[in-house]
């Protein structure tokens, strides 16, 4: 037996009480931080802070829900609640937000701020927690059926794609319209609703002959930039754009720019980053729509302090607004310009 | 005790286990002491239920990294199974959805494997390039759409629930325990075991020993397809959603666990029991750092940096015992 123990762990003590020192002081080190950062004492909960809120974004990698979470927050700090933000790994993690709601509400959060990965994947984890009396609200992305969350606060995407429609009709004035649609992810909820807004605000319908070219780009810049030189080629006469997001707007704008079409083309977009709005400015893009990812947070967060205190919840969906942005108003629209818009945009 | 007898103590033994265990239990420990709603029976079997795919994915992974391989297909290959579960089910029924998707997870590490023996591509590249193609061709399969599937069939029976001692637990996890059980037997009680870490070691060395070296190795990516498969099922029962999106990380997540639990990278050291240790250790961090009001990406440096300190270890081991 002797020898064999000696395989147990096969190296020197001083290496071993190290790396067990190591692995300790590691945990002792983040929870005591966790839970000081969060203003108190770290024996067994609920002593400091009674109300406990969980946020989890669909990736911790986008600006958006960066803004998101820093205004939660902000928010959380001011009416003395504590929060825990948690995020998905990448898009489509459902298991990853699965196992936040889970450990949220093992955990004793009165209320839990999702912006869901899948509008469906995660439904009975949802359930779950409001049977446990956790009140859930979707911030940014609504679940489908709207009603297995109690309540939503989000862009009203339609008005926003209206928004986008009509400025872009009124900047093309008498021109015969030929517009192309970069839109996101087929079938996504978000992309329906902005792209049939778009389409109610210019006037037209997915069979209209003024559409002369469709494409998916994710919102992603490089796939907009293929898709827009594609179509380019086919539509040499393209004069309107309408795109899912600021990025597919940048990408079309190079496709547009090597075309040498940039006077002919009039880009509307939607998203209010701080990137986008300074292309509104330096007119790679000649509008946008901007989202108030700040107020989704903040109103969520006032919702479930409201909940722990007097145990009302709120409900249905809630629109937290969009603003058009842009440097060239058209008449009889209501816009502001990219000034405003530097001093109220994202990321 | 017997001479052979002895060895294979010695063997089991020799899994750098103290490390790991220790880990988690101080895990425990800490995680208790901080938060009064850590150590009950209902967040344990959380955890474990969080376990689970991972968990079943993670003795495929071992099998393969006792081999010296790696494989990055394999949270791909459970996830096109999940898919082709869905798809069938609605058409053909429950039971030949099942048969279909062992079958393609099966096909898949047969692929695998029939290219790295037969062909004698190294691992990494093999399963870089099915990873690649198999997550395409998921999203294909799947037209980018996620299927659902109705609870209370056969295809999400593993997330049922039922109750053992007290513990409210699902069957996913008695599956996820049964799997760990029978690749573990095999790997410590039969001839077949002792080939893989022989092959591990050195496959020139056990081929001058008489080991089929080449139908060793194939062996370990075929039964690592049905590992899969079982995962698939596992994942419908956890989240009753087929998504070509979902379990991205898994290969990645698979090796975290593989490496914490103090199995060997350059092959043939190692086994199951640190591979569930280690998946409960990121199970355990993640569900207490989240108990402790600890934000997710503070908890990736956690686990990231558990990681680097399990490889370091087992640098360190690897070179007193050369």
């Amino acid at each position: 037996m002797s020898t064999s123990t000696a395989f147990i762990w096969p190296t020197s003590p001083r290496l071993r009480a190290g790396s067990l020192l190591l692995a300790g002081g590691l945990l002792l080190g983040l929870a005591g931080c966790g839970s000081s950062g969060e203003g108190g004492g770290a024996s067994s909960g609920a002593s400091d802070s009674d109300i406990k809120i969980g946020l989890i974004t669909k990736t911790d990698s986008n600006p958006f829900f960066v803004k998101l979470r820093e205004a939660a927050q902000a928010e959380a700090d001011a009416s003395g609640a504590e929060l825990i933000a948690l995020a998905g790994a990448f898009d489509g993690d459902n298991e990853g937000q699965v196992a936040a709601i889970e450990n949220l509400v093992s955990q004793g959060v009165q209320g839990i701020l999702i912006t869901p990965n899948s509008s469906t994947g995660i439904l009975s984890a949802i359930k779950q927690a409001r049977d446990n009396n956790v009140v859930v609200i979707a911030l940014d992305t609504a679940t489908d059926p709207e009603d297995a969350v109690d309540a939503t606060f989000a862009t009203d995407n339609t008005a926003a794609g209206v928004s986008q429609g009509k400025w872009v009709k009124g900047a093309l004035g008498d021109a015969v319209p030929q517009v192309i649609m970069l839109d996101g992810t087929p079938g996504g909820t978000v992309d329906t609703f902005r792209h049939d807004g778009f389409l109610e605000g210019f006037g037209i319908t997915d069979d209209s002959p003024e559409i002369v070219g469709q494409e998916n780009t994710n919102g992603d810049q490089t796939k907009a930039q293929t898709a827009m030189e594609n179509l380019i080629q086919r539509a040499p006469g393209v004069n309107a754009l309408y795109t899912i997001n600021e990025p597919a707007a940048a990408g079309a704008y190079e496709a547009i720019d090597s075309a040498g079409l940039t006077d002919q083309v009039v880009i509307g977009s939607i998203d209010g980053s701080c990137t986008g709005v300074q292309n509104v400015k330096d007119g790679v893009i000649d509008a946008t729509v901007m989202q108030f990812p700040a107020k989704m947070a903040e109103e969520g967060v006032k919702a479930v302090v409201a909940f722990a205190g007097d145990g009302t919840k709120p409900s249905g969906f809630n629109d937290t607004g969009s603003q058009l942005i842009t440097d060239q108003p058209v008449d009889g629209l209501e816009s502001e310009d990219t000034e405003w818009g530097a001093d109220n945009c994202w990321g | 005790m017997s001479h052979r007898g002895r060895q294979r103590l010695a063997r089991v033994l020799r899994e750098p286990l103290l490390g790991p265990l220790a880990a988690l239990v101080i895990a425990v420990v800490v995680f208790s002491s901080i938060s009064g709603t850590f150590l009950t029976p209902f967040n344990l079997s959380l955890i474990l239920q969080q376990s689970v795919v991972v968990g079943i994915l993670a003795v495929g992974q071992t099998l393969i990294i006792l081999t010296s391989g790696i494989d990055l297909s394999i949270g791909s290959v459970a996830v096109l199974g999940t898919i082709v579960m869905a798809q069938a089910s609605g058409a053909q029924g429950p039971f030949v959805a099942l048969v279909a998707t062992f079958g393609v997870c099966v096909l898949l590490g047969a692929l695998n494997g029939g290219l790295v023996t037969v062909l004698r591509l190294p691992p990494f590249i093999v399963t870089l390039g099915t990873f690649t193609a198999i997550q395409a061709a998921t999203r294909l399969l799947a037209g980018s759409q996620t299927y659902q599937v109705p609870e209370g069939s056969a295809l999400t029976f593993l997330g049922t629930t039922f109750r053992v001692l007290g513990f409210t637990t699902t069957y996913g996890v008695a599956v996820m325990i049964l799997v760990y059980l029978v690749v573990g037997y095999a790997l410590s009680q039969t001839a077949w075991g002792t080939h893989v870490y022989a092959v591990g070691g050195s496959i020139q060395a056990s081929r001058l020993s008489g080991i089929k070296a080449g139908r060793t190795l194939f062996s370990v990516y075929v039964v690592t397809g049905v590992i899969a498969a079982i995962a698939a099922w596992a994942a419908l029962g956890r989240i009753p959603n087929a998504d070509p999106n979902a379990y991205q990380n898994a290969n990645l997540e698979t090796i975290t666990a593989v490496v914490i639990g103090g199995t060997s990278l350059f092959g043939g050291r190692g086994g199951v029991v640190g591979t569930l240790i280690g998946t409960l250790i990121v199970g355990v961090l993640r569900n207490g750092l989240t108990q402790a009001g600890v934000d997710s990406l503070y908890q990736n440096i956690a686990t990231g940096i558990l990681v680097i300190l399990a490889v370091t270890v087992d640098q360190f081991a690897r070179r007193r015992s050369l």
